[in-house]
């Protein structure tokens, strides 16, 4: 199973009915897509279900649709997360993705509308940009098929393992990291590891997200308060 | 001073984001970061909502969310 993210109108639509055939209708307006839509691609006689999200500028929601995203990456646990990044306006989209690596390690940044930013006289540095965030960068261009065989590629890669991630991890500063730690322990004995990013979710307790442990809640089904 | 006073076509660049809690990390999230150059681009004719370019996309915030963002005028 494989997610797409991104920052909305960056093409997340076009990647997706490019990778399945589908004519999933896209559009150019915030909130297009309220619900996830499911479609299904094949690649090395392998099976892949692919989910396209809402449009997010961040995993920390402010709006129902953004809340679709987060519960999605944050319980569902896809096997590899592509976020689809506006090659034009790189800075703003690194936001997401830095949140999204910071949840799970499986993550493909993909460079949409790199012929856009060409135009507009910016290059990217793929290579780099790939090093320091320690995740594959693919560029793409969604609407005439440039870089699609090599998303493929790369998400068939992390799929079967054959390519490793390690996004790099975001160090805070002494007292959260103790926080985060100390958070953690209380969290060890009430959830299971499998189930969510302990590191992630300590976090977001001490953002202060309420609406997340009220999702957790009801996920879980976990009677009276949880942690705090 | 406030993002607010910011009149239309005029330029900026953010130095402190008031607030706290969610608000204020939404507000980041949407890439008003401290530095960041902002552009009050278009208004209502009650001038709330307010249009800002940031980062290369246009946003619209309200009056109570401009209220906590503070430029230096370029």
């Amino acid at each position: 199973m494989i997610a797409l993210v991104g920052n909305p109108n960056t093409g997340k639509s076009t990647i997706f009915n490019t990778l399945t055939g589908m004519r999933q209708y896209t559009g150019n307006w915030p909130g297009k897509t309220v619900l996830q839509t499911q479609g299904f691609y094949r690649f090395n006689n392998r099976h892949y279900k692919l989910v396209d999200l809402p449009g997010s500028y961040s995993l920390l929601p402010s709006s129902p649709d953004e809340e679709v995203a987060r519960d999605f990456i944050c319980f569902a646990r896809p096997d590899c997360t592509i976020v689809v990044a506006d090659a034009a306006c790189l800075e703003r989209n690194l936001n997401l993705a830095l949140q999204v690596m910071e949840i799970t390690p499986r993550v493909v940044l993909c460079l949409n509308l790199i012929d856009e930013a060409k135009r507009k006289g910016i290059s990217v540095d793929i290579l780099s940009l790939s090093k320091e965030l320690g995740v594959p960068v693919v560029p793409t261009v969604a609407l005439n098929n440039y870089g699609i065989e090599d998303l493929k590629k790369t998400i068939a890669a992390l799929v079967e393992g054959k390519l490793e991630c390690s996004p790099r991890r975001i160090e805070y500063d002494d007292e959260v990291e103790r926080l985060v730690e100390d958070i953690e322990s209380h969290i060890n004995p009430i959830i299971p590891r499998s189930l969510i990013n302990f590191r992630w979710l300590a976090l977001r307790i001490i953002d202060g997200d309420s609406k997340l442990l009220e999702a957790i809640r009801s996920y879980l089904h976990l009677e009276g308060e949880i942690l705090i | 001073m406030k993002l607010t006073e910011l009149a239309v076509g005029k330029s900026g660049v953010i130095t402190s984001v008031a607030g706290g809690g969610m608000q204020r990390r939404r507000l980041l999230d949407l890439g008003f970061i401290p530095g960041s150059r902002v552009e009050n681009v278009r208004c209502s004719p009650t001038g709330n909502p307010t249009a800002y370019l940031i980062k290369g996309t246009l946003i619209a915030l309200r009056r109570e969310e401009s209220d906590m963002l503070f430029v230096k005028m370029l």
